[in-house]
């Protein structure tokens, strides 16, 4: 599953990575960030383009799975 | 439909925002200003010295308030995450542009949202401004730019600003004679200290709580078709639209509104430059405030940068008046909408190079 490290961006270019990765990895993606707004904003576009996302706190860091 | 956290929250903030600001009208601040954060910090930047327009001077608690309230929210929540490092002089010079294009208008995108509630169409033409100008900034997005990563920095580093806001508030109430206050204009409205420190404080936290921010709405309806941040937007227009006819303070029409002129070509190119500046920054005005209350140096550096640009727009005569704008405010405008096509273009294509490289 193709992994994207959005830590030190805010938003809205964690999202615009999302959307991109996605292009290239439509079925599954890992995306982590580093901040609140931007866990939100990444799950809630996922939702809304069809994804079911599952979010996991690692440290300081989230991990958030998009899958089909 | 279940309505989401999030848009409730950012709907609470809005009428919150939109009541307050009528508060302080009434308390005392200019009208229709409520807590400009463009205005505020060109104020700031007056009290401290940093220009001489003797009549917009004076260290608005409003501004502090809004920093620390995020501040100790951000602490409080555990959301407080100092970093730094992504562009900061870049940031700094779109902040200056900021401030300059918003004072051609005569508002930040706050305050041009308060403006329309209160009937004064001229702002409508800032609207228009300003979500061309947001177009601008999604398309370079879209096209690939970005300040950059930022870096996890210390909780010093973090702090500094709020720690100085502090400073600031103990000066403004200890030592006030280190400041300068205007005697007369806009400057020299103003509400209780504590009224503007309390509303600034509970704004700041709410808007932390919840991400407001004017640009970020239009920003996300183009670039992800979300409507879930505008809610804010829409909030504040309404619930200060209600309150000013309640108030009776709705008077709709294009002459005699505060502080305010009718050259619309300029209040269109102003918030322009507001709109396109405020994506690539990743947040209006107020949302630099709030993340660098969270910890983020490069918003803090933003702040700044908003605030010397508040300086420079009266050092050089840049900002307009209620007569209309200035022939240097009318170049500066064209200047800035060049240098940010510029910025936008340089940093696109290294991003590109970089990518086509890796």
């Amino acid at each position: 599953m193709k992994i994207i490290d959005t830590s030190g961006f805010s938003c809205p270019e964690p999202v615009i990575m999302t959307k991109k990765a996605l292009k290239d990895s439509p079925d599954a993606l890992t995306v982590i960030v580093d901040n609140v707004a931007s866990r939100e904003n990444v799950k809630r576009f996922g939702e809304a383009t069809g994804y079911k996302v599952d979010v996991k706190e690692e440290g300081s860091k989230w991990t958030l799975v998009l899958a089909r | 439909m279940k309505i989401s956290t999030d848009r409730k929250m950012l709907a609470l903030t809005g009428i919150v925002t939109g009541v307050v600001a009528f508060i302080l009208v009434m308390l005392g601040n200019p009208g229709n200003m409520g807590f400009c954060i463009a205005c505020f910090l060109r104020d700031a930047a007056g009290s401290l010295g940093l220009h001489s327009a003797s009549n917009v001077q004076y260290l608005r608690p409003e501004i502090l308030g809004l920093g620390l309230g995020a501040f100790i929210i951000s602490l409080i929540r555990g959301e407080f995450r100092p970093r730094s490092g992504s562009s900061p002089l870049l940031r700094f010079l779109i902040g200056v542009c900021v401030t300059i294009g918003a004072l051609v208008f005569l508002g930040c995108p706050l305050r041009m949202v308060l403006r329309l509630a209160a009937g004064d169409f001229n702002a409508l033409f800032g609207l228009v401004g300003f979500v061309i100008g947001i177009g601008l900034g999604c398309i370079a997005l879209n096209m690939g730019f970005s300040l950059g990563r930022a870096k996890e920095s210390s909780r010093l580093e973090g702090s500094g600003i709020s720690i100085l806001y502090v400073v600031l508030f103990i000066i403004l109430v200890a030592a006030p004679g280190l400041l300068r206050f205007s005697t007369e204009g806009p400057g020299s409205m103003r509400a209780p200290i504590v009224a503007s420190l309390l509303a600034g404080l509970a704004v700041g936290a709410l808007a932390q709580r919840s991400r407001l921010c004017f640009a970020g709405g239009m920003r996300d309806i183009f670039l992800m078709r979300d409507t879930t941040l505008v809610t804010g937007f829409l909030a504040v227009f309404l619930s200060a639209l209600v309150v000013n006819i309640v108030g009776g303070k709705f008077s709709p029409g294009f002459e005699g509104q505060p502080v305010a002129h009718t050259a619309q070509l300029w209040n269109v190119l102003g918030m322009v430059v507001v709109g396109f500046g405020s994506v690539l920054l990743g947040g209006c005005p107020l949302r630099q405030i709030i993340m660098a209350g969270e910890g983020n140096s490069d918003s803090a550096v933003t702040v700044l940068g908003l605030m010397v640009g508040g300086a420079m727009a009266h050092n050089f005569g840049l900002a307009s008046s209620t007569s209309g704008p200035t022939a240097g405010g009318k170049v500066a405008t064209i200047l800035i909408l060049v240098f940010l096509a510029l910025v936008s273009m340089t940093v696109i294509y290294a991003n590109r190079r970089k990518e086509a490289d890796a």
